[in-house]
Order: structure tokens, then C-alpha cells, then sequence
């Protein structure tokens, strides 16, 4: 084996995955451009409102309750080693809806919403359905892609919204039942230092994910493999893709809004 | 009339089709046979459109089917899939009538309704059929509802790839009778990949055999039998020893 086979093979890897950013990068642009381009298909993008936006809210919901009484006891425990317990309702509060609220809800969409739109059209695809389609003079782009892509990322923003709100409330449950703080002053000290940017910021990372969330769903669903195995390995790339440009654009809109 | 000239697709090393000449007149119904593998629907899909060929030409009246405008050229189609490649989530009805209820066909819901109960009919499915799911469809019956689909806007050519693969003989039967008979009725130029015998018998009108990425021989289906090209005696008589490499 030449000395150079390991520096061949991470080259391969290299470029193999700059590929796939670009293939990703096309599907994007193509998505957007028939985005604003007819026919529209308004019963297949209120469909997919429904899925990815009200059938989301139990599953955002809970992690953003658990998350907020979490986070009230840490940054209580936390706080108590420099005698700043009565920061908890502000921490809480901007932690929600600045981070954790579009981070979380994010990536338990991509869980959900990531997965099934993979799966759903990798199938379509392995039993000839898309091919159908065009058949039918149907563009599959603008039947199946626009219309997931279009209400993830309007559905996502509300779900941030919800999330940061169930978030908040179950700071205040944990903060008022648990750490013996008065409810007045706990609600007067979460709005006196909540800023309308920190949750418009919120809001628009979650049009991000949300874009992010379904625009991985239905690359990796359109470019599945053959048979179950095909679209089982399309479900898992979509998801771990779906996950990990979330917290890079995460990290960069972070830079982008906050940054001194 | 479908012509193809030089027709050739590669799949990286794998190369499918290695220039298909074949000529399809209008109202004529031609069966392409071969074995699995041999590139039949591939064939297919190029004219379609579904994959592009990778150099030659493929005209439909004169025209190049790259360069036609799409929806026009799509509409003048209907195809018949191996799997039905019914969706999943509409009832057999909105299957059927998928044509009619969006684009540039686009008619009244119920009016669009009527047609497809009329096409489930004419397979011989019951009005009862119209408002299930392709999931509570046997096998037989989801192939009639997408012979149903692929006739619902009355199309001048119809494509059908394996009609009757995974249906028992007497079920391979009807669909092949039910396709002849639809044919001649609507007067179109079907094309028809299978390996299936009994379908070639009752389908065609004229018969092409597809080995090793070219047509290897064409003719009236009253030549077939006594054609003296060894491959098609080796095929339609099931024989393992012959031109055609078995693989066991």
C-alpha cells in the first residue's frame, strides 16, 4: 500500500463531501426558484402545514417545558455560587428564546418531520410514484419538495414561538413551586429583560431550521437508493444532515444577530 | 410515429443501451422483449424522459423529444408502471383522474369523478372501487386502476412496462385482453416492455427483442414463431442453451 493511500482516501472523503454540498446547494436554488414560480399546489402545502406544524406541537411542547425547568434549576444552582439566584427568570427567559427554544425545537422537528418526509418520498421514488408524476406532467420538485419546504419554514417559527412560551412557563413552575420565588416578581423579571430582538431572532433561526429541516427530507428522499435498505440509509443522512446544518447555522445567525 | 436512431445510455461502466434503432408507426402496438437486465425499461424511460439518453436521437412525429415542449409532449402519454406506482395517499379515484384535476387538463371535481369511474368501470372495477385506498387493492386490481390512470385523458400512446409481472395467469390474462381491447378501441400506439410470452401473443403487433443494448430483431408477431434469428428462438422457447448467455 503506497504511503500515500491515507491522504488519497481523506481526499476522496474531502471531495465526495464538498460534492454533496454543492448537489445540496443546486436542490436549494431549484427549490427556491420554483417557489415563486406556478402552478402552486396549495392542498398539498396546507397538508404538509398540518404535519409539520400541529403535529409537531406535543412533541416541541414537552421538550420546551422540560428544557425551561431544567434550565431554572441550573442557573439557580449555578447562580447560587456567586449569589445571583434572582437571575433565573431573565437567564431562563433569553436562554429560551434567543437558544434553546429555535435549537431544540429544530432539531426535534428534524427527528420528526426530517425522517418522515425522507422516508415518504425515498418510497415514492423506489415504487416509481415520481416517475408517475412526471408522467402525469407533473413536476415533482413543486408538487412534493415546494410545498413541505414552504410550510416547514413557515411552521417552524410559530412552533419556536409556542416552544419559547412553554419554555418560559415551565421555568416559572419550576421557579415559583420548586425555588420558593414569588409569581409577581418572576413574571415582572422575565419581561423587564426580554428584548423584542431576542425573540425575533428566535423566530428567524426557526424559518432557517425549519427551511433546513424539510430541504433534507426531500434531497435525500428524492436522491434515496434502491429498495428498504436505500430509503432507511436516506431517512438516517437526512436527519443527521438535517441536525448538524442546524447547529452550524445556528452558530453562524448567533455571530450574524449578536455579534459585537 | 416513435423513431429512435442511435439511441445510447450508460450507467457509469454499465453500458444499457449501445445504439437502439427502432421504429414505431402510429396505431401500431409493439412489444420489446428480453431478458431481465436487458435494458427494456430504460428504453422506455429515455423516451419518455424520465432518463436522458446519453447520445442519439428519439423523435415522436418528426420531433425531438428533448426539445419539445414538455407538457405538450407529456400529455400525448400514458403509462401503465410495472408496480401500478399508485400514491399511496389519494383514493383510487383521485388516481385515476390525477390528469384531470391539475394542469393544463384540468376539469370540475365532479366532472373529473365521473371520467374516473367510467375508466375503473371500463376495467372492469366497480363504482364501490372509486373511493378506497391503493393500499386495500389486491395486486390485480391495482394494476386495472393504473391501466385505468393510464388511460383516464385518452392518450395517443400508451406505455406499458411488465403489465402482468407478479399477477397469476388468469389475472396476466384479463390485463392482457383488457390492454388489447383498449388499444384498438382508442385506435393508439402502444408500446409494451415484458418478458412475459403469453402478453407478447395477445399485445402485439409487432415484436422487437432487445439484447446487449440493441434491437437484435423486429418483426410482424406472425414472423416470431418462425424467425430463424437465434435469439429470439432461444427466448420465446425458453432455452438455456442459445446466443443469449444464461446466467445459473
Amino acid at each position: 500500500m503506497s504511503v500515500l493511500a491515507p491522504l488519497a482516501a481523506l481526499g476522496r472523503v474531502v471531495l465526495s463531501g464538498f460534492a454533496t454540498l454543492g448537489r445540496i446547494a443546486i436542490f436549494a436554488g431549484e427549490t427556491i426558484s420554483h417557489l415563486l414560480r406556478p402552478p402552486f399546489y396549495p392542498k398539498e402545502f396546507l397538508a404538509a402545514l398540518m404535519q409539520i406544524g400541529w403535529f409537531s406541537l406535543p412533541v416541541v411542547g414537552m421538550t420546551a417545558l422540560f428544557t425551561g425547568g431544567a434550565l431554572a434549576l441550573q442557573i439557580y444552582a449555578g447562580g447560587a455560587r456567586f449569589s445571583a439566584e434572582a437571575v433565573v427568570p431573565s437567564i431562563v427567559a433569553i436562554g429560551m428564546v434567543r437558544e434553546l427554544g429555535p435549537v431544540l425545537g429544530g432539531l426535534m422537528v428534524a427527528a420528526r418531520v426530517a425522517s418522515s418526509i425522507a422516508a415518504e418520498i425515498g418510497t415514492m421514488k423506489v415504487t416509481e410514484q415520481i416517475d408517475a408524476l412526471t408522467t402525469l406532467s407533473t413536476n415533482p420538485m413543486k408538487y412534493l419538495t415546494v410545498p413541505r419546504v414552504l410550510a416547514a419554514t413557515l411552521a417552524v417559527p410559530v412552533l419556536v414561538a409556542v416552544g419559547d412560551s412553554i419554555g418560559i412557563f415551565g421555568g416559572y413552575l419550576v421557579g415559583v413551586n420548586r425555588l420558593g420565588f414569588n409569581p409577581a416578581t418572576y413574571l415582572k423579571n422575565t419581561r423587564e429583560f426580554l428584548e423584542a430582538w431576542d425573540i425575533i431572532s428566535g423566530l428567524w433561526k426557526g424559518a432557517a431550521f425549519g427551511f433546513i429541516v424539510a430541504l433534507m427530507g426531500c434531497y435525500y428522499g428524492m436522491n434515496s437508493g434502491r429498495g428498504a435498505q436505500g430509503v432507511g440509509r436516506a431517512t438516517k443522512a437526512a436527519v443527521v444532515a438535517a441536525s448538524v446544518l442546524i447547529l452550524a447555522t445556528n452558530y453562524i445567525l448567533t455571530e450574524v444577530f449578536f455579534s459585537a | 410515429m416513435i423513431e429512435l436512431q442511435g439511441v445510447h445510455k450508460a450507467f457509469g461502466k454499465n453500458r444499457v443501451l449501445r445504439g437502439i434503432d427502432l421504429t414505431i408507426p402510429s396505431g401500431e402496438s409493439m412489444v420489446i422483449i428480453g431478458g431481465s437486465g436487458t435494458g427494456k425499461s430504460v428504453l422506455l424511460k429515455c423516451i419518455l424522459g424520465l432518463v436522458h439518453p446519453d447520445s442519439g436521437t428519439i423523435l415522436l412525429d418528426g420531433e425531438d423529444v428533448e426539445t419539445a415542449a414538455r407538457d405538450a409532449f407529456l400529455a400525448r402519454f400514458g403509462m401503465l408502471f410495472q408496480g401500478g406506482a399508485l400514491f399511496d395517499s389519494l383514493p383510487v379515484w383521485q388516481n385515476v383522474a390525477f390528469r384531470l384535476l391539475r394542469g393544463s387538463l384540468k376539469r370540475p371535481k365532479a366532472e373529473a369523478r365521473e371520467i374516473a369511474i367510467e375508466k375503473l368501470r371500463r376495467v372492469g372495477l366497480k363504482p364501490e372501487t372509486a373511493d378506497l385506498l391503493p393500499a386495500e387493492l389486491s395486486g390485480g386490481m391495482q394494476k386495472r386502476v393504473g391501466l385505468a390512470r393510464a388511460i383516464a385523458a385518452d392518450p395517443e400512446i400508451i406505455f406499458f412496462d411488465e403489465p402482468t409481472t407478479g399477477l397469476d395467469p388468469i389475472m396476466a390474462g384479463v390485463i392482457n385482453e383488457l390492454i388489447r381491447e383498449i388499444v384498438t378501441e382508442m385506435g393508439a400506439t402502444a408500446m409494451t416492455i415484458t418478458h412475459d410470452m403469453s402478453s407478447v401473443r395477445a399485445i402485439a403487433d409487432r415484436v422487437a427483442m432487445l439484447h446487449d443494448g440493441v434491437i437484435q430483431w423486429t418483426g410482424p408477431i406472425k414472423e416470431m414463431d418462425t424467425t430463424a434469428d437465434p435469439y429470439v428462438q432461444q427466448f420465446i422457447h425458453g432455452r438455456a442453451e442459445g446466443p443469449i448467455e444464461a446466467v445459473r
